[in-house]
């Protein structure tokens, strides 16, 4: 088979960091290629080099053998190379259709081109003219067929006309003709796609989006088509229908790069897999000679052990429970439509669901940060003997001031959770900075706290805490002096109101120093210092930062909105021990997650939302995941039953669909 | 399309610093300003025909030449000095306040209005006391009014602070109107609820308050707590409702204090310095505060060399335009923007690099890119993506580098990609 492109050599630097180095890549006509590496082991910046986003700084790219450059993505195209990106590049407005043929090109008309050509023409007839001799054609009709002559006027007057000639085409061009929405639909026909043109991209699911992008490459003759992580954000049955289109792009005779890090997908669609690793490509090997062992070691460089230890929860209550919330958004749409639920102590609870069904509105509601329109949210307070505390419609502040540990680690980590020009001292002082204001309060909260502790430590051992209790009054019998007792008293009390003062206007940036300090050392962040922006930290250890910050306020809940989202594999099972931990402290979690066998894997029970509604809560140890999928649609609630979805159920309602168009 | 087997290459690279030592930064922002100076002496020389050298000197004699001249220099630069610390609190929580000459004037007219109408019927201390006060009020009542548009109904305050301004002059020019009869528009000094002079001039009381001003805002922005808020509000909205910031709140504080320094400046302006107020009192110092903000990237201790920069070149160059005996200011005006727009450009050259490929240079077809190896720096490539500008010609490069900039949030772009055009006019 012969190569359709052919990298050879290339190399990427982002100033000292090497993006990629010496990448020696070749794919073939009719196969799929799927590209396995970690995040930022340049994989995307590979493939950018290839549509055109990027521009290697040494190597070439070969197509069809022969040597291109490829400047920017208008070249890529003009070589039919198509990339689909991971997040869609789509007008939210336009339509379907208007997106497809969005940024076609005009196929140039140049005047000056036009007008030699035009001479040429005219001169060529010209002296055909001269030398027709009407003797040498009998006939009748003859003269038809005769050249004619072109005056000089009847020239200019045609060159003069050009211009014109020009707008008419580009006129026409512009014109949107029903022509073109029937090739469009020629195209999705050939390879499978379910898809209406007329439909507006904000109404669409995100695999509708995902279509639309893959169409729109198609329709301007990419031969070559790029996907970065397509399956990242689709549901099983969604991921199953992707992959036969796929195949049957194949048998076209196209040639697929797929973007992954999901071992198993590698395994069912592709006909090779190049790993990379560190910005190196490893090797490239045939799928069905490798397995998923293999892959992983080449991929992470050593042997690993990928294992989620689940444990059984242990005395596990009530912390907090929804009840019946409703919220709306902006634009007056459902977003929580009548969703209920508990969360337990010392276990973890999986949130599943296609991406933007409602999952970050509920965690943002139980956080504070999202009206409701009807519902209750109650905490029940483990420090006040199961106490139930009402978190409707409070605000973050009031809901700390109420001493509810509640801990939210938010999808958007830079956007919400940290800020990114902020150093890492600055960003643990998020947190932590008013605390120190209301130190007064603080104090006595603390110190009932404590009390209640104790109090119910006390209980266990009660012997113990009355010796204690007898050594401190001794203490005080020793201090007799009253006078100096008072002097002391009273001074400190000056010092105490200075010092809170003080704290109540200015900053302290020792405590979140220290923080930073020990959430670098204990959870390995590689950062040059605790004084670096965040934002120049990579995907992994952001997240760490920020979750370690989380868990740092000591939760009694914790809600992770995508914890591991972009991150390697070693820094995704970091984040998962990380929340086991917390769990078997007995801390409530809260887990929203995209990859269903995480999910199936880490959560203790898991909650399907679609829509904003809850469809069903399984129990993590007997889930399935392709019942979890149809869920994850709204196709089956769980009432339906675990023992009627079969894989096969799902294979036969895409068939369905695609002969419905 | 066929293939094409010759290989091209751009030109340049622009690659965005991800970081950028201080001091490198302001060697790049020195070697702006000198080679503004530059520019501004070849400009004076083909219109005036004279020795750059003299121009030079005419400049340091319109700031420094005599007492009264170096008196000014420093009040003025007291002045712009208050206004550019009265926005920079707005500014570093992204509240783009360009209302500050609106709010001076206002608090100079409540000012006026006191020392006019009790002047005389009250003891000259209290009447200074309740000159200050009103000052505050009518400076924070400015400044305030958007701010509340703005956190309850997110109105835009860039236009919002603006109109104020015009509300604010007509108010005045309505004022000085009736309170001068007789028709000549301009207000004479009152005798009433001067300031105490230190040092036997007005132009002391300035500057101690500036210099208290500036450490008091700088302490404020960086360790304050209320300082972090602003800069939390200013980086992220999302994030301060995250941890329960009220953003509305801060808001509204942070204007009150915005608008209680500008009160301040217009008690200084109307009780110290004119004794009166008119539509020129403020001058336009509350736009060119903006500048002397931004210039200094909001760190008020930089503000006051920005702010001297900015007093000192148009103290300087007026004096040029009258030694010379052209009648107008356009010229100088002219020159100070020319000055600012090479200072803003700059700014360019501190975010991003400018690579050439030595390549085309040395004719070699074979790649070999060398890289910077100082600086972390993210490629901004020059090509963006097809969709969303497929019209532009590949061989624009100002096109390119406009596309691209416009993903960068900065407001500083549309300068910089004039200084770029500008620069290249000059060549």
């Amino acid at each position: 088979m012969q190569n359709a492109i052919e990298l050879k050599n290339i190399s990427k630097f982002f100033g000292d960091v090497i993006a990629n180095k010496n990448v020696n890549l070749d794919v073939k006509k009719g196969e799929i290629l799927s590209i396995l590496g970690e995040n930022g082991s340049g994989k995307t910046t590979l493939m950018n080099m290839i549509a055109g986003i990027y521009y290697p700084d040494e190597g070439e790219i070969l197509i069809d053998g022969l040597p291109v450059t490829i400047r920017s993505p208008k070249d890529a195209f003009a070589h039919r190379i198509g990339m689909i990106h991971q997040h869609f590049k789509l007008v939210d407005v336009f339509s379907a259709a208007d997106n497809i043929i969005l940024g076609e090109e005009f196929q140039g008309f140049d005047i000056k081109e036009e007008k030699s050509k035009l001479c040429e023409k005219f001169a060529k007839e010209n002296s055909e003219f001269e030398n027709y001799k009407p003797e040498d054609h009998p006939g009748i009709l003859s003269y038809l067929s005769a050249p004619k002559f072109h005056s000089e006027k009847e020239i200019k007057r045609a060159v003069s006309v050009l211009p014109l000639v020009k707008i008419s085409k580009r006129l026409q061009f512009n014109w949107l003709s029903r022509n073109r929405a029937q090739t469009i639909q020629k195209i999705a026909y050939k390879y499978g796609f379910d898809i209406d043109l007329k439909k507006k991209i904000y109404d669409m699911s995100v695999s509708e989006k995902q279509t639309v992008e893959i169409i729109k490459v198609l329709y301007r003759n990419a031969d070559i088509l790029i996907l970065d992580e397509p399956t990242a954000v689709l549901t099983p049955q969604e991921i199953k229908k992707l992959f036969d289109v796929l195949r049957r792009m194949r048998e076209d005779g196209k040639s697929i790069i797929i973007i992954t890090h999901k071992l198993n997908e590698v395994m069912e669609i592709s006909d090779r897999v190049a790993v990379m690793r560190k910005g190196e490509h490893i090797a490239t090997v045939n799928t069905a000679e490798t397995c998923e062992q293999e892959l992983t070691e080449m991929m992470v460089g050593k042997k690993i052990e990928l294992n989620i230890n689940r444990t059984v929860p242990q005395n596990s209550e009530d912390r907090l429970v929804v009840e019946h919330i409703c919220a709306t958004n902006h634009d007056g749409v459902k977003i929580l439509d009548d969703v209920s639920f508990e969360a337990r102590s010392g276990e973890i609870l999986g949130i599943a669901g296609i991406a933007g069904s409602g999952q970050r509105e509920l965690l943002e509601a139980i956080a504070g940060l999202q009206k409701l329109n009807g519902g209750d949210i109650w905490y029940y307070d483990p420090s006040k003997n199961n106490e139930k505390v009402d978190l409707r419609s409070k605000t973050p502040m009031q809901i700390r001031n109420l001493g509810v540990r509640l801990s939210f680690v938010p999808e958007d980590r830079l956007g919400m959770g940290l800020v990114g020009n902020m150093d890492l001292i600055d960003n643990m002082m998020l947190r932590s900075y008013k605390n120190i204001k209301k130190l007064d309060d603080e104090d006595t909260v603390t110190q009932n706290n404590s009390d209640i502790i104790n109090v119910a430590k006390d209980e266990q051992i009660d012997n113990t805490e009355c010796n204690v209790k007898a050594e401190q009054s001794e203490e005080v019998k020793n201090n007799s002096n009253a006078f100096v007792a008072f002097m002391k008293k009273s001074g400190k009390a000056v010092a105490n109101v200075a010092v809170k003062a003080w704290s109540a206007v200015f900053l302290d940036r020792k405590s979140p120093k220290t923080l930073a300090e020990t959430i670098v050392k204990d959870l390995e962040v590689v950062t040059p210092s605790t004084r670096t922006p965040v934002r120049r930290l990579s995907g992994g250890n952001v997240q760490k930062v920020l979750v370690g910050r989380e868990i740092a306020a000591a939760p009694t809940v914790l809600m992770a909105a995508y914890p591991v989202r972009g991150l390697d594999i070693n820094s995704s099972y970091t984040i998962y021990n990380l929340l086991n931990a917390q769990k078997e402290k007995g801390v409530a979690v809260i887990y929203v997650g995209e990859d269903l066998d995480v999910l199936i894997d880490l959560c203790d029970r898991i909650m399907v939302i679609c829509g904003g509604k809850i469809t069903g809560i399984v129990d993590g140890r007997a889930a399935q995941k392709e019942q979890i999928g149809l869920m994850m649609m709204g196709r089956l609630s769980q009432s339906e039953g675990n023992d009627s979805v079969k894989p096969i159920n799902g294979d036969e309602q895409g068939e369905v669909e695609r002969e419905d168009i | 399309m066929t293939k094409t087997k010759s290989v091209k290459e751009p030109i340049l690279h622009l690659v965005k610093r991800s970081s950028l030592p201080g001091w490198k930064a302001w060697i790049i922002r020195a070697l702006a300003i000198l080679g503004g100076f530059i520019f501004i002496c070849i400009i004076c020389c083909a219109e005036l025909k004279t020795s750059p050298f003299l121009i030079i000197k005419y400049m340091f004699q319109g700031a420094f030449m005599t007492k009264t001249n170096t008196n000014v220099f420093f009040r003025d630069v007291a002045i712009l000095l208050m206004i550019a610390l009265a926005v920079t609190p707005a500014f570093k929580m992204k509240f783009w306040n360009i209302g500050a000459e609106g709010q001076v004037l206002i608090s100079a007219w409540a000012c006026t209005a006191c020392m006019f109408y009790l002047g005389g019927k009250v003891s000259n201390d209290t009447l200074i006391f309740i000159m200050l006060l009103m000052s505050l009020l009518a400076g924070i009542v400015w400044a305030v009014i958007p701010a509340i548009f703005k956190a309850i109904w997110n109105t835009n305050e860039t236009l919002f602070t603006l109109m104020m301004n015009y509300i604010a002059l007509q108010v005045t020019l309505y004022f000085i109107k009736v309170w001068v009869p007789t028709g000549t528009g301009s207000l004479s000094p009152l005798p009433y609820g001067n300031l105490p002079q230190i040092a036997g001039g007005d132009y002391l009381l300035s500057i101690i308050v500036s210099i208290i001003f500036t450490i008091a805002v700088f302490g404020y922005l960086k360790f304050s707590k209320h300082g972090y808020e602003i800069s939390v509000v200013g980086e992220s909205v999302n994030t301060a409702r995250y941890i329960g910031i009220s953003v509305k709140k801060v808001i509204i504080r942070t204007l009150v204090l915005s608008g209680a320094i500008c009160g301040v400046v217009g008690f200084l302006l109307a009780g110290g310095i004119n004794h009166m107020v008119s539509d020129t009192t403020v001058g336009g110092r509350g736009f060119t505060a903006v500048l002397v903000s931004w210039l200094a990237q909001f760190n008020p201790l930089a503000m006051v060399f920005t702010s001297g920069i900015v007093v000192f070149l148009s103290n300087g160059t007026t004096k040029v335009m009258e030694n010379y005996g052209i009648p107008n200011a356009f010229l100088a005006e002219v020159l100070t923007g020319i000055m600012f727009l090479i200072i803003i450009g700059c700014e360019f050259f501190v975010r991003y690099r400018v690579i050439f490929n030595k390549n085309i240079f040395s004719k070699k077809q074979k790649a070999t890119v060398s890289c910077d190896s100082n600086s972390l720096h993210e490629q901004v490539t020059v090509s963006v993506d097809e969709a969303t500008r497929s019209d532009s010609s590949n061989e624009d490069l100002l096109d390119k580098t406009e596309s691209v900039l416009t993903d960068d949030d900065s407001t500083l772009v549309k300068s910089d990609i004039s200084d770029v055009k500008a620069n290249e006019e000059v060549k």
